[in-house]
């Protein structure tokens, strides 16, 4: 115990204490989250789990600084959230976090290196660099071929591999993914995953993603499972599904 | 380098989204053309009508028989035509002025096979001095022909190519009603005013006109050119005075003719003018709302799409004032584009349409700026308003806007 003690880095990189999220007000109050705790450091590979509408997506939101919780304490790298302004937080996410939506998100007209691209701008790479990283990453996720290609002439697998390719290209911390693979066939799913455990054994990225399928959740060293805005298990993946 | 960076980037955005530009953009060139075009065309008009004017003459005064009214031919009916004894107690009693009665009619010319309605008017020697009009071509009457009463004429450029087209004219006979007359003169060309055309007219001397052509003594109109500018206010009331004697008004009442000046006249006009002005004005603060709605339309609609954006960009890490930057810059960009294109169609359709109506374009560079600010401003407001909002999201709420 106090040997995996040393071993682990002595800052979390993400600290959650009591964290709760309420939606609307009075009767029609929703607790999406209701006191959450949650330790995730450095080179993990966690998934997240549990029925639909425990908090899955509200959490990994609160993760990646694109949503405020109502209450309680978010650390990130040890530096207290809650304390950094509008600018502040779009500087932690263009710097620490690339984000996976199980909706893709990229932009509409854009072509796949256009889009990986994006993050690189706001750090005002010069456009070669920004060319020469962007189509590095499109090969890492296999698409290369398909640079020129606008989200609607791509597969919602490619899509998601632009957008993997999007949080990628800024080296972040760690990568959060809602429900990656939520749009995809079993197949791709697999691939994505891969990919994943990849990025997380050969670069050492933290990885956070939520899943339904417990196939793909074997995939992470650690699993956690929602439940009505709370935490009721956490641990391997064996542990935890059976 | 920002700056460079940004208009390419927002020159990227608006090729990549035509659909949206083009709309926008052609809000802004419908607003901006249409009040280029609407004020240029009244301006050339109203310009036209009061230079016609001011070249009629600065020194010229018009009395003519009938009470008050403003426009030409007022009350004349009931008020006693002049003659030439009118004429003369001017010239006699009214220092530095010269007198030019005429008396006129509409007729029909008619030369060989050619008929031709024109106006005939009954003119003295003076009357060339006073309207400062002359003799192109050939010559003016003669002494003998004035004092004699001579079947002798001097045609317009406009009746001259009705009836004898390019072919010669001096010395040839044309028929007024009974009396046939020989040309001596065609008037040089002069400018058209207020949609009469001038240059259709037969000058023949007034004495002709008296006994061959009305068959009365009768002076419709007469002339009166001071010798100075500044003598005009002496000689309109003397030449008042003067008439009132001669038509015997008495003290107390009201003027059965009247003089005018070109002044009045400009006023009379001005009046109609400014009427047209505001009107079309009117239709210009139109055509830059509607464009201006135009905009707004396009900007609206494409809000969800545009929220989601910033959504995007701010979810990897855009900053609000970066994605805002952007956005203006992107609305300024394709404003001013669409202004730019809107003022080239607007000058050019206002140069086109003045040129077929015979006006004088000129830029009105008050109404350029006004028309491209508004829509412009429009075009930017309306671009920028759901950037402004959408950067004010959580990230997350920009997402999921719909
Ligand atoms: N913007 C919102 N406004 C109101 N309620 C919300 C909002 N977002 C989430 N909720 C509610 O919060 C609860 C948690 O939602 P969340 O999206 O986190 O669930 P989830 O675990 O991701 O579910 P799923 O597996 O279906 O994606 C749900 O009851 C949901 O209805
Ligand atoms: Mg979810």
């Amino acid at each position: 115990m106090s040997a995996a003690l040393a071993s682990e880095p002595a800052v979390p990189l993400i600290e959650m204490h009591g964290i709760k999220k309420f939606y609307g007000q009075g009767e029609a109050r929703v607790r999406a989250l209701d006191g959450l705790d949650l330790i995730i450091h450095e080179g993990e590979y966690v998934a997240v789990m549990g029925s639909s509408g425990s908090g899955k997506s509200t959490c990994m939101n609160i993760l990646g600084a694109l949503d405020v919780p109502t209450e309680g304490t978010y650390a990130f790298k040890g530096v207290d959230v809650a304390r950094l302004d509008r600018d502040q937080l779009a500087l932690l996410r263009r710097q620490y976090i690339g984000f996976v939506f199980q909706s893709f998100n990229l932009l509409a007209r854009t072509s796949a290196l256009e889009n990986v691209e994006l993050p690189l701008l706001y750090r005002g790479y010069s456009r070669s660099r920004r060319r020469a990283l962007a189509l590095e990453k499109l090969a890492m996720v296999g698409l290369a071929d398909r640079a020129k290609h606008t989200p609607s002439e791509l597969s919602g697998g490619q899509q998601q591999r632009v957008a993997i390719a999007r949080a990628l290209v800024t080296d972040p911390a760690v990568i959060l993914a809602d429900e990656p693979t939520g749009n995809l066939d079993s197949q791709r799913s697999r691939e994505i995953m891969e990919l994943l455990v990849r990025l997380n054994e050969e670069r050492g990225i933290s990885i956070c993603l939520v899943t339904h399928e417990p196939d793909l959740a074997v995939y992470a060293k650690r699993v956690l499972w929602f439940q009505d805005g709370r935490m009721l298990k956490d641990g391997t993946p064996q542990e935890v599904l059976s | 380098m920002m700056v460079i960076s940004s208009i390419l980037m927002a020159l990227r955005e608006i090729i990549r989204n035509k659909m949206r530009s083009t709309l926008t953009a052609i809000g802004i060139v419908i607003g901006v053309g249409a009040v280029i075009v609407v004020v240029h065309l009244g301006d050339a008009t109203t310009r036209q009508i009061t230079d016609n004017i001011a070249s009629m003459g600065q020194n010229l005064l018009i009395v003519s028989p009938g009470a008050g009214g403003r426009g030409p031919g007022g009350a004349r009916a009931s008020a006693p035509p002049f003659d030439t004894s009118d004429a003369k107690a001017i010239a006699t009693q009214v220092s530095n002025v010269t007198v030019a009665p005429t008396a006129s009619s509409m007729s029909t010319a008619i030369v060989g096979n050619k008929n031709w309605p024109t106006s005939v008017l009954g003119i003295t020697e003076t009357y060339f001095a006073v309207r400062d009009w002359e003799v192109g071509e050939g010559r003016a009457f003669e002494e003998s022909e004035l004092n004699g009463a001579r079947p002798v004429c001097i045609i317009g450029t406009t009746t001259k190519s009705e009836l004898f087209g390019e072919g010669d004219v001096l010395g040839q006979k044309m028929r007024l009603g009974k009396l046939t007359c020989e040309v001596v003169g065609v008037m040089a060309e002069k400018a058209t005013s207020m949609g009469s055309d001038a240059n259709d007219i037969v000058l023949v001397p007034l004495k002709t006109f008296q006994r061959r052509i009305a068959g009365n003594f009768d002076v419709s109109t007469m002339y009166l050119s001071a010798s100075d500018a500044s003598v005009m206010s002496q000689v309109e009331s003397d030449v008042t005075r003067v008439m009132r004697e001669q038509r015997r008004v008495k003290a107390g009442d009201q003027d059965d003719f009247n003089v005018r000046n070109m002044q009045d006249l400009m006023n009379a006009i001005s009046s109609t003018t400014e009427d047209m002005t505001a009107f079309l004005s009117a239709i210009a603060a139109v055509s830059l709302f509607v464009g201006g709605i135009g905009i707004m339309n396009i900007m609206l609609v494409s809000v969800t799409e545009r929220t989601r954006e910033i959504g995007i960009r701010l979810a990897i890490g855009a900053r609000g004032r970066e994605v805002l930057l952007q956005f203006l810059v992107e609305a300024g960009l394709l404003a001013t584009l669409g202004g730019l294109l809107g003022i080239a169609l607007g000058l050019g359709g206002s140069y086109a349409l003045c040129k077929q109506a015979g006006l004088n374009f000129a830029p009105v560079p008050g109404i350029i700026l006004i028309s491209f600010a508004f829509s412009a401003g429009v075009g930017v407001i309306f671009g920028f308003w759901p950037a402004w909002k959408a950067a004010r999201m959580n990230p997350i709420e920009a997402l999921r806007h719909e």
